[in-house]
């Protein structure tokens, strides 16, 4: 080795370790929220704190199928019993009358609190009369088995008009345990302690609850009779992340090991096909440790994406033991080093479009990218000829890249058939312009529409939907958020009363503002004159007041009580509800009051414009603010956002590409480089439409991968016009090569399940390879001159 | 004497299991069918009923009178006209109870405690001994024309709340249904004339 070839080696060895150790220390992660943005709108930001940190995303639903009702409900009520043990979980409920007692205690113990019917005219001797009538009137009706043991604390009925109120969604039940309505699963509802995008942490809370399933399972039925069924979002961001995880390796490995059987055929040399593997191997390792750098954090999908970077970083290394053959690698530098590069720079050039984007994984993809590829060619360029071995040998390719050269050349009309070409693929996306592009970002989701069903029919049994449409209410403290979403509730009450509405939550429902708890208080009258007065009511009525002297003493308790803040609700079933609709972060409150379209349906236009309307009416707080969020349209919104930048930031990468082009070569040049990249892009685009796929972001990437790769292609044609003509068959044989390795690279991930892996393979694939055929088609005619 | 305890007590757990045991014999099955048969031919009814609760919490029974509507074999409603409108509508399993504007709805399957208050009665109009026998461990006394059913509930959760239904009649008429709760507490419905 030469001494540079020493200095290169040991600046690689370096280099090479602290990327390692970047790498081993790098935090990754896997959930989507944190593939999406850097909030461009306050209701997308929102949106993200929803996604993130809601109460939504903490909610796990439990199906358990098998065996017989009996066998389930029982294993059931146990699996609920060992969870409520476990700290991963902030409440579970089976539908046992365990959660519906403690739910009455809590609404017992702090009624006159919390009813809204508690008011001066309710404690007046004649609406006392007309309470207590009221509650007679169900003691003698079938409820009134229910309502008896609380009559004499409770004569007036706060605590059934609280329960009313609570709207508690019907759910079918077997022996006292939530069931499907086919009556085929038994059901629960788990809610973690840990927020939805701890990934870690809900893996962990899945865990424990197969572990406690297969501890209840074993307890009351024979193995296998029973199975398990999980979901909710934290169930799909552990599920997802795992899919991801297991495809990205199994997929990598698969394309690794047919890239390496196609180079060992090429090559016939197990030291050449070890050296192609280098510069892969440092630039994936590069790519991974500056992403780490840039972002703090590696998101699996980008680590995904490391197989890109084996599709086109293989290629260098293609280049140069291919194309060197048997003259010295001093020559290959000085003859077709700079064309490398240029093709490097171009790719580049491309990616580097891509780092300014808001959505966080195709900026780290850019970046990855663009580490990777540099980290790539500087290896090949200063390392590798270094450890070439003197005495080693490829298989000569020179026979196969003449027969390739007299194919490619053979085609007369092939500018004619191109240009015909071009215009079908016009005509094919104009005709498909209307549904040219994906609109949901539902369709980036790798989880199976199986899952997804599931999901939805278990939402529909435990009816816990969706929630679409939020009010949300922001101001500076708990107070302010409370009594902004009471005015609001108050509103949107009328709402649903016209049948605009078919219902909503509120956290005030569960813990009403101070000042509203103060006012219900001061409703109260004094022992002496609530008892002068419901001796008044008690006239003629079949109970005397010495009978409901628990009455009397409540009141008095409650009529002292300090008002009800968090705290008190914390561990009680209230206090999650009142967690799921207010989140508090420094000294910022947000509550959330999800509202919901008469039969579940969606919105209307007039209906949402109604809701508008009563959250922009003013009288809220002045610090305080208010806003109706449409959870699907911001978060299709923002992935229409993202899916525009990506087309513009591409087309800026293929602008920046030109330019470079134009500058290294000359217009007409760079024109005839581009024209093959443009027709490759237009063709795949046009077939992907054809074939009823509708284009993503992952698409509008494959195509920039299309130009960044198709650029080599192209400036190897533009070189070899220029070139002495015994160059030609091995330099054609590489490009063959190194395309096919590129194709089985993307090939591979066609096969993906994982939507943004297989959008990438389906279009990068099919690309590359269109990229070196009518660059070959396209190229001057000396280009393919093979001397005879 | 000890042993002569023994033996007393002994007797006693017989007769004990000697009475369900009695409605399980042919003869009395046969009767409960031939009542179910005579019961279930009737497809509707509309009459007028008083209500007596009486509950340890009050000083006084209450007292209630409105009209009853049955349609076989599963809609049974109870209009209460007095004291105050009340009207509960047991169908297709599920219990609606309307009072002024408000109508409260239960699922029978979500509250199965309430079952025998509503079902037997229901189960009873319509002969269907297979959803009596499901809910009750059944119990004729027959003394022709008139006879009892003595329900009692199976379900645990039921159990705690209602002791037995009672319900009596004379051929294919109800005439009374008497609910004894647990906690001593109880209520007779008397079946008054029949309405147009």
């Amino acid at each position: 080795m030469t001494r540079a070839g020493w200095t290169g080696t040991l600046l690689f060895a370096l280099l090479a370790a602290t990327a390692a150790s970047l790498a081993v220390r790098a935090r990754y992660t896997a959930d989507l929220s944190a593939f999406l943005p850097r909030a461009p709108t306050v209701a997308q930001r929102l949106l993200t704190e929803e996604l993130r940190a809601g109460f939504a995303s903490r909610l796990l639903m439990i199906a358990i199928e098998g065996a017989d009702a009996h066998t389930r409900s029982r294993v059931a009520a146990d699996l609920t019993r060992r969870l409520r043990e476990s700290p991963a979980f902030a409440d579970v409920s089976d539908g046992d009358s365990a959660g519906l007692t403690r739910i009455e205690d809590f609404l017992l113990a702090h009624r006159y609190q919390l009813s809204d019917a508690v008011t001066p005219e309710r404690f007046t001797a004649a609406g006392l009369h007309r309470a207590i009538g009221d509650t007679l009137g169900l003691l003698a009706s079938p409820e009134g088995l229910l309502v008896k043991p609380l009559f004499a604390r409770d004569p007036t009925g706060e605590t059934l008009h609280l329960l009313d109120g609570l709207d508690a969604p019907q759910i079918a039940s077997f022996e006292g345990v939530w069931s499907s309505r086919d009556g085929r699963r038994a059901l629960l509802l788990a809610q973690t302690t840990a927020l939805g995008s701890d990934t870690d942490a809900q893996e962990k809370a899945c865990a424990a609850i197969r572990s406690a399933f297969a501890a209840a399972a074993a307890a009351f039925s024979p193995p296998g009779a029973l199975s398990l069924r999980l979901s909710g979002p934290a169930m799909f961001a552990v599920t997802s992340r795992a899919v991801i995880r297991a495809q990205v390796m199994r997929l990598s490995t698969l394309g690794a090991l047919l890239i390496a059987a196609l180079l060992l055929f090429a090559y016939r040399s197990l030291p050449a096909l070890l050296l192609t593997f280098v510069p892969v191997a440092a630039g994936a390792l590069a790519g991974v440790a500056v992403v780490s750098l840039g972002f703090g954090v590696v998101h699996g999908i980008t680590l995904g994406f490391g197989i890109t970077l084996i599709g086109e970083a293989v290629d260098y290394a293609i280049y140069l033991l291919i194309q060197s053959g048997e003259e010295p690698v001093s020559e290959w530098r000085r003859t077709l080093w700079p064309t490398v590069r240029l093709g490097m720079l171009t790719s580049v050039c491309g990616f580097a479009a891509l780092v300014p984007s808001g959505f966080q994984g195709l900026a780290q993809l850019g970046l990855y990218s663009i580490a990777g590829l540099v980290a790539a060619a500087g290896v090949t360029r200063f390392v590798l000829p270094e450890w070439r071995p003197r005495t080693l040998r490829t298989r000569d390719l020179t026979a196969l890249g003449a027969r390739l050269a007299r194919l490619l050349a053979a085609p007369r009309h092939a500018r004619t058939a191109l240009a015909v070409l071009a215009l079908l693929a016009g005509l094919v996306l104009i005709g498909h312009r209307g549904a040219l592009f994906s609109r949901e970002l539902s369709d980036l989701s790798p989880i199976p529409v199986a899952d997804q069903e599931l999901d939805a029919t278990l939402r529909g049994d435990l009816g816990t939907p969706d929630a679409r449409y939020l009010v949300v209410v922001s101001a500076p403290g708990t107070g302010g958020a409370l009594a902004g979403a009471e005015v609001l509730s108050a509103r949107l009450q009328t709402l649903v009363e016209a049948g605009v509405l078919g219902g909503f939550e509120s956290p005030s429902r569960f813990l009403p503002s101070a000042a509203t708890q103060r006012a219900r208080q001061a409703s109260l009258p004094a022992p002496d004159e609530l008892a002068a007065r419901l001796d008044q009511a008690l006239a003629g009525m079949p109970v005397s007041a010495s009978r409901l002297a628990p009455f009397l003493a409540d009141v008095e308790a409650a009529r002292t009580a300090p008002p009800l803040t968090p705290r008190e609700l914390a561990g009680t079933p209230f206090g999650s509800a009142l967690d799921a609709l207010l989140t508090v972060s420094g000294t910022h409150a947000t509550a959330f009051l999800p509202i919901s379209a008469p039969g579940g349906a969606d919105l209307s236009t007039a209906a949402l414009e109604a809701v508008r309307a009563a959250v922009a009416a003013p009288a809220l707080e002045s610090a305080a603010s208010a806003r109706l969020l449409d959870l699907k349209a911001e978060a299709d919104g923002l992935y229409a956002h993202y899916l525009t930048q990506a087309v513009s930031l591409s087309l800026a990468g293929l602008a920046a590409i030109v330019l470079l082009l134009m500058v290294a070569c000359s217009p007409v040049r760079a024109l005839r480089i581009v024209a093959p990249l443009g027709l490759a892009v237009l063709t795949v685009a046009a077939g992907l439409a054809a074939a009823g796929e509708r284009l993503g972001i992952l698409h509008v990437v494959g195509m920039l991968l299309i130009v960044a790769v198709g650029s080599n292609y192209a400036l190897f044609f533009d070189r070899l016009a220029r070139e002495p003509h015994d160059r030609v068959p091995r330099t054609l044989a590489s490009l063959a090569v190194a395309n096919l390795a590129t194709v089985t690279g993307f090939g591979v991930l066609a096969f993906s399940s994982v939507p943004v892996l297989a959008a990438l393979g389906r279009t990068t694939a099919p690309g590359a390879l269109l990229a070196l055929v009518f660059s070959a088609l396209l190229a001057p005619r000396a280009a393919l001159e093979v001397a005879p | 004497m000890n042993a002569a305890r023994a033996r007393g007590a002994a007797w006693l757990a017989l007769l004990v299991l000697a009475g369900p045991l009695a409605a399980d014999a042919p003869a009395d099955s046969e009767r409960l069918d031939a009542l179910m048969r005579e019961l279930g031919a009737r497809r509707h009814g509309h009459v007028a009923f008083t209500e007596v609760e009486y509950l340890a919490v009050l000083d006084r029974p209450l007292e209630s009178s409105g009209e009853l509507l049955y349609e076989a074999p599963d809609r049974l409603e109870k209009r209460t006209l007095s004291p105050r409108p009340e009207t509960l509508v047991l169908a297709h399993g599920t219990l609606s109870a309307t009072r002024g504007k408000r109508t409260r709805t239960l699922d029978l399957a979500a509250y199965p405690q309430l079952a025998p208050l509503v079902e037997g009665l229901r189960a009873t109009l319509a002969g269907d001994r297979a959803a009596l026998e499901r809910l009750f461990s059944v119990r004729l006394d027959d003394d022709p024309p008139r006879w009892t059913l003595a329900l009692a509930p199976r379900d645990a959760a039921s159990a705690r709340l209602v002791r037995e239904v009672r319900i009596s009649g004379e051929q294919a008429d109800v005439k009374t249904v008497e609910v004894l709760q647990a906690d001593g507490d109880r209520s007779l419905l008397t079946i008054g004339r029949e309405l147009p």
